[in-house]
């Protein structure tokens, strides 16, 4: 593998039962790039989310991140070698405060225990407070900062959806994976992210996106996998991609002939 | 949206985040000095505790007791508390770790066994063996939540209370159903905590010594809870309350972290279960039934899940309402009617009942549910735009 690649899926396989949720999927992410993962809903996407942050296991196929097998790791295990992730329906931590939810986030990346925690030492309150301060830091880097003591789920949608960017970046992510984060916003919301998204990307981060928003997707994407049924249909540029015609049959519809008056 | 001058987001360590910049992180909060009023406050619930013993005295010796008992039910509610308020595990077990703690005790420091060994000995065995005991009943029900978890620690409650009552054969450990007699009081040197007796002029009982040693360890148990609660431990154990799976998406070992946290809620029910044991000087099987572990979750969710002075608050009213119940009842039916319809234990259940019944109904969180922290940072701002 060369240096530029962050993540290479082979042949990755789930199965829910009767149901192909990813069938032999691969795909390389550079580093530094933003990957969009498209298709219409149940190709996959999350599916595929799920087996790559440790939730389900695949039936088949291996990741390789940042050089290493990423084999039957847990979630948790997953977060610490460096990938973030977003949820669909968001999954905040609802009745603690925003400032409190980045700085769970802080969690992975930092020490103190028990002892610790009763015996509050230095090198605890100083833990302490440079999770403090990084978390605040993040809230005003996603811009819900004036919003840090309130609880989660009394944020506006849009400001959710952002939180948990800013609770993914707290575990100092190499991969940050969104799982629709445009879903429910506004146009003006919408572009807000996209320069968000521009911004931690230029900070580094390699960001793997699943999107239903075109627009979005092909302004901000370096490069597009669409998935259908679970399939891997087409890969690259995103105007590329935006023409293949695999691709605008799952969107569209291919030509199907329908006999109404039966058989 | 502004682009704020935050330098890579990648690469800083916490460690390093309060070096860069040059604007050091004040010890906000901390470096506050403590204003006057706060002082006075201070001082006077310190004077009010101290004199408690006293006040309560003028109503009978048993009032002391009560108070006593209160306090051994605050630290069971905070150690509960714990498990069900922080980390969102219904358990219905918990008494056996009081009863852990109580037997430890009881068998350490009695005719029993024939060994008698100092309460500050015991004490923290006692912790250790009951955190162990938070372990193995944490290990098999990791994957278990809800009304799962709690059938299963409900189970566990119950069979350590069947243990403690069929341990008398074969080979006699803990004299079964008629329990451990006998048990030394705290003992420091010659000076006993179960002997009434003048200090500088000043008679204290035996309940009014162990008032002053319960209010310390109580205190002691209050601040380990709130510090645990407001560190990078009691945030994991709320994130697994709110979502166990997004928790685990942010790199929670949810695993190690619920073991922690049925270990120390244990711990706090084992040092519960020592100074029972010495106050009471006697223990059977019989103190530890799923009654009691209701009622201990009964205190942490009437007065407020999750919320320190709310679970305290509920311990006490829950110890002293019965109490109350149980003195004014006969009285007043007798000047009501004139003569006693319901005998006071009925009635205690019936308005301890409906208590219940009201409180849920009309304050589902807690008569004090937790608010949000708010913290006051003083993070030199990013100039915006």
């Amino acid at each position: 593998m060369s240096h530029l690649t962050l993540l290479i899926a082979e042949d990755v396989s789930k199965r829910f039962g009767g149901v192909q949720a990813l069938a032999d999927v691969s795909f390389t992410i550079n580093h530094g790039e933003i990957y969009g993962l498209i298709g219409p809903n149940g190709a996959g996407k999350t599916s595929l989310f799920n087996v790559l942050t440790g939730i389900y296991a695949p039936d088949g196929g291996t990741f390789n991140f940042d050089g290493e097998p990423l084999e039957r790791v847990k979630p948790n295990e997953v977060a610490e070698r460096g990938i973030a992730r977003t949820f669909q329906n968001i999954r905040l931590f609802q009745n603690l405060s925003a400032l409190e939810n980045v700085m769970i986030g802080r969690h992975v990346r930092t020490r103190a225990g028990v002892f610790g925690a009763i015996l509050r030492d230095k090198g605890t309150l100083a833990e302490e407070a440079a999770i403090e301060k990084r978390s605040y830091e993040l809230l005003e880097y996603v811009g819900v900062a004036k919003r840090a003591n309130d609880l989660a789920k009394h944020l506006a949608y849009g400001d959710q959806r952002r939180l948990e960017i800013a609770r993914a970046l707290a575990t100092e992510p190499k991969l940050l994976a969104l799982d629709e984060p445009a879903a429910g916003m506004n146009a003006t919301e919408t572009q807000a992210l996209k320069r968000l998204l521009e911004d931690i990307r230029r900070d580094g981060i390699t960001i793997l996106l699943i999107e239903h928003d075109m627009k979005l997707v092909m302004s901000v994407c370096d490069r597009v996998l669409v998935l259908d049924y679970g399939k891997k249909i087409a890969e690259g540029t995103a105007a590329a991609v935006q023409n293949d015609p695999k691709v605008i049959a799952a969107y569209l519809g291919g030509e199907v002939t329908l006999n109404l008056k039966g058989a | 949206m502004a682009l704020q001058a935050l330098g890579s987001l990648r690469g800083q360590r916490s460690g390093d985040s309060r070096k860069r910049g040059g604007t050091p992180m004040t010890a906000h909060r901390r470096s506050k000095s403590v204003p006057p009023k706060v002082w006075a406050g201070v001082v006077l619930v310190a004077v009010a505790l101290a004199l408690l013993p006293f006040v309560a005295a003028l109503a009978g010796q048993a009032w002391v007791r009560i108070l006593n008992f209160a306090m051994i039910y605050i630290m069971l509610a905070l150690g509960l508390n714990i498990v069900v308020g922080f980390a969102g595990l219904l358990d219905l077990g918990y008494i056996a770790f009081y009863a852990v703690g109580a037997y430890m005790y009881a068998l350490l420091a009695s005719p029993h066994f024939g060994i008698h060994l100092p309460f500050w000995v015991i004490l923290p065995l006692g912790a250790g063996l009951a955190c162990i005991f938070g372990v193995l009943l944490g290990a098999p029900t990791l994957k278990l939540r809800g009304d799962y978890l709690a059938i299963v620690t409900l189970g566990f409650g119950e069979i350590i209370r069947i243990f403690l009552n069929n341990l008398n054969t074969p080979v006699n450990v803990t004299n079964g159903p008629q329990g451990v007699n006998l048990i030394d009081p705290f003992r420091v040197g010659g000076f006993s905590f179960a002997r009434a007796e003048s200090i500088l002029g000043v008679p204290f009982s035996g309940p009014q010594k162990y008032y002053y040693v319960l209010l310390l360890l109580t205190i002691g148990v209050i601040v380990i809870n709130i510090r645990l609660q407001n560190s990078r431990l009691g945030r994991a154990w709320e994130a697994i309350r709110e979502d166990e799976v997004a928790a685990k998406a942010m790199g929670i070992n949810t695993r190690n972290v619920k073991l922690l946290a049925f270990a120390m809620g244990a711990s706090f029910g084992g040092v519960a279960g020592g100074i029972f044991s010495a106050t009471q000087e006697f223990v059977s099987p019989e103190s530890f039934g799923l009654f009691e572990s209701i009622i201990v979750l009964a205190m942490v969710v009437l007065g407020g899940m999750g919320n320190i002075p709310g679970v305290i608050l509920g311990a006490i009213l829950l110890t002293l309402l019965p109490e109350v119940l149980r003195s004014t009842m006969e009285p007043l039916q007798n000047a009501l009617f004139g003569r006693v319809l319901l005998d006071a234990e009925t009635v205690r259940l019936l308005v301890f009942g409906i208590a219940l019944v009201a409180i849920m109904l009309y304050r589902p969180a807690g008569l004090w549910p937790s608010a949000v922290r708010k913290r006051e940072l003083e993070v030199p701002k990013v100039v915006a735009e």
